[in-house]
Parts: structure tokens; C-alpha cells; sequence
């Protein structure tokens, strides 16, 4: 059976042939922590599985050191000029949006044909990891397309790959750091307290009262979390269950789901949701690491009123 | 409750001042972690053994760097430039119009499932923040500097704000399973179907508000420019 470890095989050849590539790098003058930094990642995604938990933990340590001290710098692999860029652009005219769209195709069209045809009955592929199988599967098509189509040098997907990810850095691996700190807080019950604290203030009786709470607290703990999967469950367990559904007999379904979404406006409001506001900052090489957040609240502040009526008006 | 529970909060407040003084996020993330499972009793082993084995858990999240050799090959052909002429020739494009259009597809896909066919690395900077600068220096005649960081800045916000509200649509996504089995635990046993539905509202309502707010980063674009 095709599992993810196999999708994490390739990503982790890919960090490892930035992390040589950066290592041969003498234009970057700290080359050798980009190579560390990349190496790492690739004996994580190749090996994780084998190493255990504690070497593990090890490595995400020496990552956040070789990160948080300022060890890394910035590759510089040779490109093509602004020039030239455009020169191609106009000769290859709106033909090169076209392998761009072979990952999205090929991973529709793969999880499509695999969930609805007897394909999926076969068993090839790990369950509900499709879509990621085929997202690599979309990636290697485009490549070969490239190749066949504009013949570049053998190294120049990696090396162009590697500008990129030098441009992103660290913030590439902090969604992952973040996550790990989020299940640290859950063992060492920060949800328990964070649930517990908010029932405490609620005054009793009063439904649209505790629905206030609910919400805030739902925000402001996937604010801390940077997720709103890891405040359902703890808000579900202090408020919406005991209070809004069973005492105050509001409609589960409405509560459940507009309560996920009340979520979501926090996860707009938050550096700790790196992947969604810290990552896109360092792709656009935006000069305000906070700038994409400062862009949504002004969209989550009012959709969250709207998503607290609506749970009012329809779930009571 | 009594205060000495509060402590483990700790690792939060390190969190919040950290991020405040610029320190760099890995070593406080770090410094965190550490610091509240300390405080709530656990050893240093333990502690790094659950760093590692949730770091180890999560590397779904760094598969979507596989697209970067793809996207960073196409960069050097001129994919960002062809994005850019493309747009000029649409004259009655603007930055907030595309963008509203571009909310609409990522809420529609996303509604139908899918929602890793777009995204920042995908298609924000190959396709669309080129574009929605593009527009916006055609329609004013090149912009300012601040001016174009917001445009970029509300380009990745677009799509963040498209993915959010249209995902809860489809019934096979994460957070759907999440709240149904939350809920099942309570004996409440709802259809995905039951809480899809309920998804819709908040949608609308947010394509009304961030695409209101796209054609009044319109109005501000001009404004400077006078």
C-alpha cells in the first residue's frame, strides 16, 4: 500500500538536496546553518518514524536553536534577471499557466477518480492521505512536464526550490513547533483551567450572556492555540454542552458548527496560526511580519458579531 | 480552583511577551513548551519526548513544500510576469474587484472540498498577489510603497478568509468530523449533513463583509495616490 511515509520520503530527498545544495553555497555566509537547518528537516520527514520520541524531541530543539540563534542566512542560487523573466514570460505567452495547473488537476481529479470509482476499492493507498499522494503525484507531473517543455538545467527545480524556501526560513517549520506546543499545553491540562476560568464567570440564567462567553472564550483560546480544533473539544466540554444545550436547550447542530466558525475569526487574529498569517508574510516578503493579520481583523471582529447572532437567533 | 493551577498559563504569557518583543518565535515556542510542562510536573525528558513525538506527528503540514521546485521553476520563466501582463490587459481590473473574484473561487472550491488546490504557496504568490499589484498600479499609475505591502498583505488574507468560511461546507473536512465526534460524545449524534448546512450563513456573510472591505481597499489606493 502507498502510505504517507512515502509522500514524506520525497519531501524529505527534497529538504535533503536543499540542504547540500545550500552547504555548496559560498555566496550564503552562514551556508553551513542552512544546511543543518534543511538536513534536519529531511532526517526528520525520511526517518521520524524510526528515531523515537526523544531523539525526536532532540531535533526539533536543535532546529529552534540553530533558528532562534540566528544561524541561518539567505541562499542566493543563480536565477534568471527581471529581464530576462520577462522576455519569457512574453515568448511563452499564457502557456506557462498551464503546468501551474497540473498540481491542482491531477490532485482533484486523482482524489475524485479514487474516492468515486472502483479504483478506491483496490486498497492501493492509505486511507484519507489521497489527496496528499496525489498532490505529489500533480508535483512530479508538472516537473516532467517543465522538462520535456522548456528543458532547463537538471539542478534548477532544486536550486529555485531553495530560493524559496530560503525566502520563507524558519517560518516554514513553526506551524510544526506550534502544534507540539499545543499538545505540551493540552498534557499539562491549560485547557482545563482556560475552560474551567470562563465557566466561572458566566452569571446564571442568562442565555445570550453565556453565549458571550462561549464565543469569547472560543476565540481567544484558538487565539493562544492558533487553532480552533484544539478549543472545540475544551469549550464544547465547559460551556456548549452543559450550558447552551442542555440547560438552555439550544440546537446542537447550530451551536456546534457556528461555534467552530466563531473559532475560525480568532485563527484570523493570531501569529500563533503560522501556516495561515506568519507563513504568507515571509512568501510576499512583506516587510510587517504582522501585516496579513492586521489585514483580517478588520473582517473577524464583524463576522464574529454576525456568527454570535446567528447562533442566538437560530439555535434558541 | 484555587491559584496555583493558574501557573501552568505560564507558558502563555511567555507566548504573548515574546511574540510582543520580536523574539525570535522558535526559541519562544521552545522556551514555552519547556516552561509548562516544568510547571506542570513533568520531567525534562518527558517534556522533550512529547515536543518530539507531537513535531513528529504533525509533519503532514511540510508536504505542502513539495510544490516549491514546481512553482520556483515556473518563476524563473516568467510565470510572475505573465500574471502581471495578463491583468494589464483587463482595464476595468482592479486589486479589490480581483480579489473579491478571487475570494468567490476559493470559497466555492473549498465549499466542494477543495481546499488544497489553492493556497499561499500554490497560487498567492505565483498568481494572485502579482496580479492584484498588477491591477492596482494600472488603475493609479503605480502605487506607493504601503500601498502595495497592503495589497500583498490582503491578497494572503483573501485566501485565508475564502479557505476558513467555505471549507465548512463540504462534509468531509476535518473540523466537521471534529465537531461531530465531540458532540457524539455527548450523545448528541448529528449527520455532517445536520452541521454542513449550518456552515452556510456564516459564508455569506463573510463574503459580504471581506469583499466589502476589498472594494473599499479601492477607495484607500486612490486616496493616496492624491
Amino acid at each position: 500500500m502507498i502510505t504517507i511515509q512515502w509522500a514524506y520520503s520525497l519531501a524529505g530527498l527534497m529538504f535533503g538536496a536543499f540542504a547540500i545544495l545550500s552547504a555548496l553555497d559560498r555566496a550564503n555566509r552562514k551556508r553551513f546553518g542552512n544546511a543543518a537547518f534543511w538536513g534536519l528537516m529531511a532526517l526528520s520527514l525520511l526517518a521520524g518514524s524510526w528515531l523515537g520520541d526523544f531523539v525526536n524531541g532532540l531535533l526539533v530543539l536543535a532546529l529552534a536553536a540553530i533558528a532562534g540563534f540566528g544561524l541561518m542566512g539567505r541562499g542566493v542560487p543563480a536565477t534568471t534577471s527581471e529581464g530576462e523573466r520577462l522576455t519569457l514570460a512574453h515568448q511563452l505567452g499564457n502557456r506557462l499557466f498551464l503546468p501551474a495547473l497540473i498540481i491542482p488537476a491531477v490532485a482533484l481529479a486523482g482524489t475524485l477518480a479514487y474516492k468515486y470509482t472502483p479504483l478506491g476499492a483496490q486498497g492501493w493507498i492509505e486511507p484519507q492521505r489521497e489527496t496528499y499522494l496525489f498532490l505529489c503525484l500533480g508535483a512530479l507531473a508538472a516537473l516532467a512536464v517543465l522538462f520535456a517543455w522548456l528543458k532547463p538545467p537538471a539542478a534548477a527545480p532544486l536550486q529555485e526550490g531553495r530560493r524559496l524556501i530560503d525566502a520563507i526560513g524558519w517560518a516554514a517549520v513553526l506551524p510544526q513547533m506550534l502544534a507540539a506546543l499545543g499538545v505540551v499545553f493540552a498534557a499539562a491540562g491549560v485547557g482545563d483551567v482556560i475552560g474551567g476560568a470562563a465557566r466561572a464567570v458566566i452569571p446564571e440564567g442568562n442565555v445570550f450572556l453565556t453565549l458571550l462567553v462561549f464565543a469569547l472564550g472560543m476565540v481567544l483560546f484558538t487565539m493562544i492555540m492558533g487553532n480552533a480544533f484544539a478549543a472545540f473539544p475544551v469549550m464544547a466540554a465547559a460551556i456548549a454542552v452543559p450550558l447552551l444545550i442542555q440547560a438552555d436547550h439550544g440546537n446542537p447542530a447550530v451551536i456546534g458548527a457556528i461555534g467552530m466558525l466563531v473559532g475560525f475569526c480568532g485563527t484570523l487574529m493570531t501569529p500563533m496560526a503560522a501556516n495561515f498569517n506568519v507563513v504568507p508574510a515571509a512568501l510576499l516578503e512583506l516587510k510587517d511580519r504582522n501585516g496579513v493579520i492586521k489585514a483580517q481583523v478588520g473582517t473577524a471582529l464583524p463576522l464574529l458579531a454576525v456568527n454570535i447572532l446567528l447562533i442566538y437567533f437560530l439555535a434558541f | 480552583m484555587n491559584l496555583p493551577q493558574y501557573f501552568v498559563l505560564a507558558g502563555i504569557l511567555i507566548v504573548v511577551v515574546g511574540f510582543a518583543l520580536r523574539l525570535n518565535p522558535m526559541i519562544v515556542v521552545t522556551v514555552a513548551a519547556l516552561a509548562t510542562g516544568l510547571i506542570a510536573g513533568k520531567g525534562p525528558l518527558e517534556i522533550v519526548s512529547l515536543l518530539g513525538k507531537a513535531f513528529n506527528d504533525n509533519r503532514i503540514i511540510a508536504i505542502v513544500w513539495i510544490v516549491l521546485p514546481v512553482i520556483g521553476l515556473l518563476e524563473r520563466h516568467g510565470l510572475r510576469e505573465r500574471a502581471t501582463a495578463t491583468i494589464r490587459r483587463f482595464k476595468a481590473a482592479t486589486a479589490g474587484r480581483l480579489l473579491v473574484l478571487y475570494l468567490l473561487f476559493r470559497q466555492v472550491t473549498a465549499a466542494l472540498g477543495l481546499n488544497t488546490i489553492a493556497g499561499h504557496p500554490q497560487t498567492v504568490r505565483p498568481l494572485v498577489a502579482p496580479m492584484a499589484l498588477a491591477a492596482a498600479e494600472q488603475q493609479h499609475n503605480g502605487i506607493e510603497e504601503e500601498s502595495a505591502e497592503e495589497v500583498k498583505a490582503f491578497a494572503a488574507a483573501t485566501d485565508n478568509v475564502g479557505n476558513f468560511f467555505g471549507e465548512d461546507i463540504f462534509i468531509a473536512i476535518g473540523s466537521i468530523v471534529l465537531i461531530q465526534s465531540t458532540l457524539a460524545g455527548y450523545g448528541y449524534n448529528l449527520a455532517p449533513l445536520d452541521l454542513a448546512i449550518w456552515a452556510i450563513p456564516t459564508a455569506i456573510a463573510a463574503f459580504l463583509i471581506h469583499g466589502f472591505r476589498l472594494l473599499r481597499l479601492d477607495r484607500r489606493l486612490k486616496r493616496r495616490r492624491k
